[in-house]
């Protein structure tokens, strides 16, 4: 029925373009300004999420399938703590940039960007594998198609 | 402090949290058992290394990023957080050993790689809780090993184990925003959250209306995950309807790693103020310990599922355990300290066994376990071991930790508690009598079907259990000496 909602549907495709490129602006920029990875996170996910609520969530997850937004969530755990075992294997405390690249301050900066890209997209992995979960609920307007897709129940984390 | 930072310690947490994620992105259930039984019992390894370097430094620390306390995370372990974090790490390398039967027994396949991320995620919050030296940092500790429990009790096959984990979310949110608000009260007074460096300004503002609020949060918060009676009404249900092993894992851990955190804020953030002497803590924790070993016993008594009977019988055992703590006096701390121990020892034990009862007929109420003593009866001794242990008979571990709560109790001259400690100890006879009786003196009901055969993988992890439930009641001198040092530490202050 979504489909013929004309303005919707365009509007949001005029939107999602921009909310994907501030949540890229808000990840990396989050050194210098306000932002960093968990409100970009938040702001991608939205975008995919404004797609579901109009194109349906069966045509989201064509897009960005269930097993990809939660292998994008431990794939973001790993980062982060991946980047604190490097600076522990470079000799140094876990998650001390300064030995990450030639100086300090490149090492600072390096690190911080590395860390907050991996918060990133463990929340956009998050918050898209939430919205999934509850879109497959008994009641949603998916369900029939989604019996298949049971096992995204058990991604509750 | 001394020179001695130590790079275990942040292993100890990292090594459970890299492994969650490798879980999921594994997505194979074999897999997963894999890495998280290697994991789990090289946290164990390292645990022990750790507790034996405590002989030669008493204390350690790590400080994350580089960063200098109190402006960095410092993770510190003392012979209390030592002790502790051997605790879980034996009941989780036990109980990982265990749950890969017992598991695709009760789970859906699909999921069983979820659950043991979920598990690995519990171990790593409960570990962290014990070694970290942040008060803001161990909230965030306590929220990972919290959720990850909710989602493993929620894993459970009855449909109830949804109701029961949510019951226990909303709970244990409750209980851990109170903390935050403790934590968040005494960073508005001191502008710290490092609990060694808290531990040396609170002494100046101890009595202002601020702190005493702190206080009160911090202690109704803790409580409420503690399950200290009245504030246990989510256990019962959650450690009932959760899968076996996740009731073994929660019973044995996340409780004690709770009375942990309750005796780093008393002793170790309010170290240098006479918190018994200051605050009306003292009467308050004695009441409710004691209401605790008598109103769960009794509900105990009542229960028809043996799993729920063993949840209030924990409630009750949380009760001793305050009640060494509220003691206030070092042998009472000891005898607190030593049952966190013996408890983990005993429960875990009990709870293996009716989860090996539970994969071999189904066994969950005290009917179906008829004749059980005769048709396994190596299951059912390891019962009769814990059971033994949680009345306190001689030559188990429970007899050990009464004996020396009721020995402080004497010689804080509080005489009716130790005729209180004994006379709730017959309650636990009751309980434990009802079962007995059960398993070996009614004949098997006819055409049982035999119960299936239990893989070794659960047996030895239980009887390894229920041996050391044995072995730490004749020869107590490790488990005390260890337990003396933690409360002779803590009583020290920092």
């Amino acid at each position: 029925m979504m489909h013929q909602k004309s303005v919707l549907r365009v509007v949001s495709k005029l939107l999602i373009p921009p909310i994907l490129l501030f949540a890229l602006y808000v990840q990396f920029h989050g050194d210098f300004g306000p932002g960093g990875g968990f409100q970009a996170g938040v702001i991608f996910a939205a975008g995919f999420i404004l797609y579901a609520l109009i194109f349906g969530v069966a045509s989201a997850r064509r897009v960005i399938p269930a097993a990809a937004t939660r292998a994008l969530l431990s794939l973001g755990v790993l980062l982060y703590a991946g980047t604190g075992v490097a600076s522990m294997l470079m000799g140094a405390e876990f998650l001390n940039y300064s030995v990450l690249a030639a100086t300090p301050l490149a090492g600072q900066h390096l690190g911080i960007l590395l860390v907050e890209l991996g918060v990133g997209m463990t929340v956009t992995g998050a918050m898209v594998t939430i919205f999934y979960t509850f879109a497959a609920q008994p009641g949603g307007d998916e369900l029939p198609r989604n019996k298949q897709n049971n096992p995204d129940e058990g991604a509750k984390t | 402090m001394t020179d001695a930072s130590n790079p275990l310690l942040i292993l100890l947490v990292i090594l459970p949290l890299m492994a969650a994620p490798v879980c999921v992105l594994m997505r194979n259930a074999v897999a997963a058992w894999s890495l998280s039984l290697v994991v789990a019992w090289a946290v164990l390894g390292i645990s022990i290394k750790l507790l034996m370097e405590l002989n030669t430094t008493p204390t350690m620390y790590y400080r994350i990023g580089g960063w200098d306390a109190p402006w960095g995370i410092e993770y510190v372990l003392d012979p209390v957080g030592g002790f502790v974090i051997l605790i879980v790490a034996v009941i989780g390398a036990l109980s990982m050993t265990y749950a890969k039967a017992s598991i695709e027994k009760e789970i859906p396949s699909e999921r069983i790689y979820l659950f043991y991320a979920m598990m690995m995620l519990c171990l790593s919050g409960l570990l962290g809780i014990a070694i970290t030296g942040d008060a803001f940092n161990l909230f965030v500790f306590l929220e990972i090993s919290s959720l990850s429990s909710y989602v493993l009790i929620s894993l459970g096959r009855d449909r109830r184990a949804l109701s029961s984990a949510f019951k226990y979310l909303v709970m244990g949110t409750i209980g851990a925003t109170f903390y935050i608000i403790g934590v968040g009260m005494m960073y508005m007074m001191t502008g710290t959250l490092n609990m060694a460096d808290l531990s040396t300004i609170l002494p100046t503002i101890a009595d202002t209306r601020t702190i005493m609020a702190a206080l009160a949060f911090l202690t109704v918060g803790i409580s409420l995950k503690l399950a200290l009676f009245p504030l246990h009404m989510w256990l019962p249900g959650a450690y009932a309807f959760a899968p076996s092993v996740v009731t073994v894992f929660l019973a044995a851990t996340a409780t004690k790693v709770s009375l942990y955190v309750l005796l780093r804020i008393f002793y170790t953030v309010f170290g240098n103020v006479d918190v018994f002497a200051t605050f009306p803590i003292q009467p308050l924790l004695m009441t409710m310990a004691l209401a605790a070993m008598f109103v769960a016993s009794l509900a105990a008594i009542w229960q028809h599922n043996i799993k729920r009977m063993l949840a209030y019988s924990s409630v009750a055992q949380i009760g001793y355990m305050v009640l060494g703590v509220a003691i206030a006096s070092e042998a009472g701390l000891t005898g607190g300290i030593l049952h966190l121990f013996n408890h983990a020892l005993m429960k875990g034990a009990l709870f293996m066994a009716v989860g090996a009862m539970v994969f071999a007929t189904g066994a969950v109420t005290l009917k179906d376990l008829e004749g059980m003593g005769r048709r396994m009866p190596l299951v059912m001794a390891a019962f009769v071991v814990g059971g033994l242990s949680l009345i306190g008979v001689p030559l188990t571990v429970g007899f050990v930790s009464k004996w020396v709560l009721v020995s402080a109790a004497l010689d804080a001259g509080m005489w009716p508690l130790a005729a209180l400690i004994l006379a709730s100890s017959l309650l636990a006879i009751v309980y434990v009598w009802r079962v007995v009786e059960v398993a070996y003196l009614r004949p098997v009901p006819e055409g049982a079907p035999a119960p299936a055969q239990v893989p070794l993988s659960m047996l030895l992890p239980m009887w390894a259990l229920a041996l050391m439930t044995l072995w730490f009641g004749i020869n107590a001198t490790l488990s005390t000496d260890l337990a003396t040092q933690a409360a002779r530490n803590l009583m020290g202050g920092l």
